[in-house]
């Protein structure tokens, strides 16, 4: 079982009630399989800070409840994080944070324990899928009994590999009675002043029970080297160090430091094996301990490997062969037929400045098309266009923002609505390929259905433009690049705020049933080399011609528009 | 000690779905089993990597330099790129298919000549169209059941029937048949 799919089933059986989530890698698949329980509501928010308000409503209303997100997505809701610190909550709430070290598929590679720490909140670790089930389940013990949202943090490596999980029947739990109770929910100054002296008792009583907590523990074996880890870390150091002596964090905060002083009292040499930030041997050397290393041998970047860990300690490197030849790099591409691809040609073509968002579309930076100027968070192209064209109006006719429909739902309506509201000069391209793209094809408001797959009425986002104030929406189908390249100059040198909603599925959708692969006569084709500007892998050069690869076309047309030969037709 | 697998191509082939019939059929063997997946991002069309390690008991879901038993390349050079991965004395099992990456397709870099030959000096390698093989069977996607097959025959304790149930349970029924006949060619090439 995924790690994501044993804590879907670890919710399962602790009766949670409400799972809202918004989907982000390497989260996205807990809610998912969380979905395929009928006994559980489960559904996509719009974005974060929807999802854990909502799951905060349903612990208030007596739910067991829960929401998953990724990293960078409890940025998005760390607004109800921290107050829901102070609140409390009534069912149990759990909140599954999702790190990708290495980023994997993310914008950066932040530590979300700083969170726990920094929001006052219980942070549970687990290292495989059997605790990922057992911490899911056990989290709502300690967030009822502490009365405190927990945080569940997993990563990459925990997220998504696979091992065994045993499976317990679900314990049905009726809701727990609502009452009333300002002093609790109301955070004004004056009680949320008194709640603040709750969370901080709260944290000293979670202090004493993280030292003696079961998802703490010293495994003592061989006493001359003794390492402190949580979560995938201990795999690798246990790996690499069979015989070592193991303090396991699993509740990684609060931590149990006079624990691991007395564990460091056991051990010759104490080291502390963490991915990313020092955040535990920061604490444990403030806590007096000595520690022979940490950070300064397994370094804060990237993700920990047992090779990394065996060369920090010295262990000699295993035997093995390489290829010394350079290999061309394969980095990720736009699919062959993605509706995307004429969309970033013209506006490479038209060698506009174009502010990216957080997509699929995000592979609009990279060679030949190199059409991206920026790409930061959610929502932000829409938002840093604003600011660039005001400061610049000058060009604002050589600027836009590019964004997809679901991210546009997440982050953008709020900054398009500081373009309506403002008045830059500005044209937002909203990429509507009517799914949730990159995680993996997830719905989303505009799709028409939830996460259950019941059809319910889609946003129209031309009304949504509208609404907020922009008079200039229309809609383009981006594979008619003549059409496209048209409207696009025309709401650019329009002097008002403007929408082009470019609309065209995802060609991996399984309704999108793909064209029959398109050939190339040889003999017409006269090398200009003009169709691989698009970056199309289905495309390539061969005895210095171009060549359509007829596993991989998908006969989306947009080629044979830029040969001006004829040489591209139709199977 | 954990026996290390690991699978490597080209985002859409499939490389996910078989690391988890491999690792069925090691669940099924009765080992402790481990796979690790990379989603998001790299999946689309850039290089994929995913691991099976299995044994008495397995810790790190990953597989490292120098520990890999078996390599499962589903492209030509993918192999190449982890090689440092295979530890002395395993086997790398590859596809001869080339699928061009974009920076070869734009002129930036250019793809190996002979990569197979390059490898083979190098390490044991089985090497075979793996493509061919898959259209036989009835469907260009049918790589990773190909490559599977070829790579049970490695693996002598494990039975033929074990691989087939892996294949029932995990495929969409319409295309059960169709990977039957996919991994017996591998199995038999």
């Amino acid at each position: 079982m995924l790690g994501n799919e044993a804590i879907a089933r670890g919710l399962y059986e602790a009766g949670v009630k409400y799972i809202s989530s918004y989907p982000g890698t390497p989260s996205t698949e807990i809610s998912e399989v969380a979905a395929e329980y009928d006994e559980m509501y489960a559904e996509w928010a719009p974005n974060e800070k929807v999802a854990l308000e909502s799951a905060l409503g349903a612990s208030l209303a007596g739910a067991r409840s829960f929401t998953a997100m990724k990293h960078v997505g409890l940025n998005v809701a760390a607004d109800p994080l921290f107050t829901s610190a102070y609140t409390g909550v009534n069912g149990g709430l759990v909140v599954c944070v999702a790190d990708d070290p290495a980023m994997h598929s993310s914008q950066n590679e932040q530590d979300s324990r700083h969170y726990a720490r920094a929001a006052k909140l219980p942070m549970l670790e687990p290292a495989d899928s059997a605790e990922c089930r057992d911490f899911a389940k056990a989290a709502y013990e300690l967030s009822e009994r502490f009365d405190t949202p927990v945080l569940l943090r997993t990563c990459t490596r925990v997220a998504h590999s696979q091992s065994l999980v045993e499976q317990r029947e679900r314990e049905e739990r009726a809701l727990m009675p609502y009452a009333k109770n300002p002093a609790k929910y109301v955070m004004n100054p004056g009680f949320a002043y008194k709640r603040h002296f709750a969370v901080e008792d709260r944290l000293q009583e979670m202090a004493r029970y993280s030292e003696t907590c079961a998802f703490n523990y010293a495994d003592i074996r061989d006493t001359s080297v003794g390492f402190v880890c949580a979560g995938t870390c201990y795999q690798y150091v246990r790996e690499v160090f069979p015989d070592a002596s193991i303090y396991k964090i699993g509740l990684s905060f609060p931590l149990p430091l006079e624990s691991i002083k007395a564990f460091a009292a056991k051990v010759e040499k104490l080291y502390v094996v963490e991915e990313l930030d020092g955040v535990f041997e920061t604490e444990i050397r403030a806590a007096g301990i000595h520690v022979d290393g940490g950070k300064d041998l397994f370094g804060n970047i990237g993700e920990l490997s047992q090779s990394k860990i065996a060369a920090a300690m010295g262990v000699p490197a295993k035997e093995n062969a390489s290829f010394t030849e350079a290999l061309p790099a394969r980095p990720p591409v736009m699919c062959a037929g993605c509706p995307h691809r004429g969309v970033f040609y013209t506006l490479s073509k038209l060698k506009l400045t174009v502010l990216g968002d957080i997509g699929c579309y995000t592979l609009g930076a990279s060679a030949p098309l190199s059409a991206v100027d920026s790409v930061v968070c959610m929502g932000a192209s829409v938002s840093m266009l604003h600011g660039f064209n005001t400061v610049r109006p000058e060009g604002s006719g050589k600027c836009v923002a590019v964004i997809g429909d679901s991210t546009f739902l997440h982050s953008g309506i709020t900054a398009l609505t500081d373009i309506a509201y403002n008045r830059s000069v500005s044209t937002v391209l909203i990429l509507d390929n009517s799914i949730t793209g990159m995680t993996g094809h997830q719905q989303n408001p505009a799709t028409g259905y939830t996460l259950k797959m019941q059809a319910v009425p889609p946003v129209s986002l031309e009304k949504v433009c509208e609404g907020v104030g922009i008079r200039r929406v229309r809609s383009v189908d981006p594979s008619d690049l003549k059409a496209l390249e048209e409207a696009i100059k025309e709401e650019l040198a329009a002097d008002e705020p403007s929408v082009i909603i470019c609309r065209k599925p995802c060609m991996l959708l399984k309704y999108v049933k793909p064209n029959p692969p398109f050939s190339i006569e040889r003999e017409k084709c006269k090398a200009c080399r003009s169709c691989m500007k698009l970056g199309c892998p289905a495309l390539r050069f061969e005895a210095g011609k171009a060549l359509i690869d007829n596993t991989q076309c998908v006969g989306c047309g947009l080629c044979k528009q830029l040969c001006a030969f004829g040489a591209i037709k139709e199977a | 000690m954990a026996k290390s697998i690991m699978i490597v191509g080209v985002g859409g082939q499939g490389t996910l779905l078989a690391s988890r019939i491999i690792g069925y059929v090691l669940v099924n063997k009765g080992f402790d089993v481990k796979l690790s997946e990379v989603h998001g991002m790299s999946q689309r069309g850039g290089s994929v990597v995913t691991y099976v390690k299995y044994g008495d008991k397995v810790y790190s879901p990953i597989v490292d330099k120098g520990e890999a038993d078996f390599i499962l390349s589903f492209e030509a050079i993918e192999g190449a790129r982890y090689l440092e991965m295979l530890k002395k004395g395993g086997t790398l099992i590859t596809n001869t298919h080339e699928i061009y990456p974009i920076p070869v397709i734009t002129g930036a870099m250019s793809y190996p000549e002979n990569p197979t030959e390059k490898l083979s000096a190098l390490c044991d390698t089985k090497a075979l169209d793996a493509l061919a093989l898959a259209r036989e069977a009835g469907s260009e996607k049918a790589v990773n059941t190909v490559l599977m097959g070829v790579l049970s025959r490695y693996m002598p304790d494990i039975e033929e029937e074990l691989w087939l149930k892996a294949i029932e349970e995990l495929v969409k029924p319409k295309f059960v048949e169709l990977n039957k006949k996919a991994f017996m060619l591998g199995r038999n090439a």
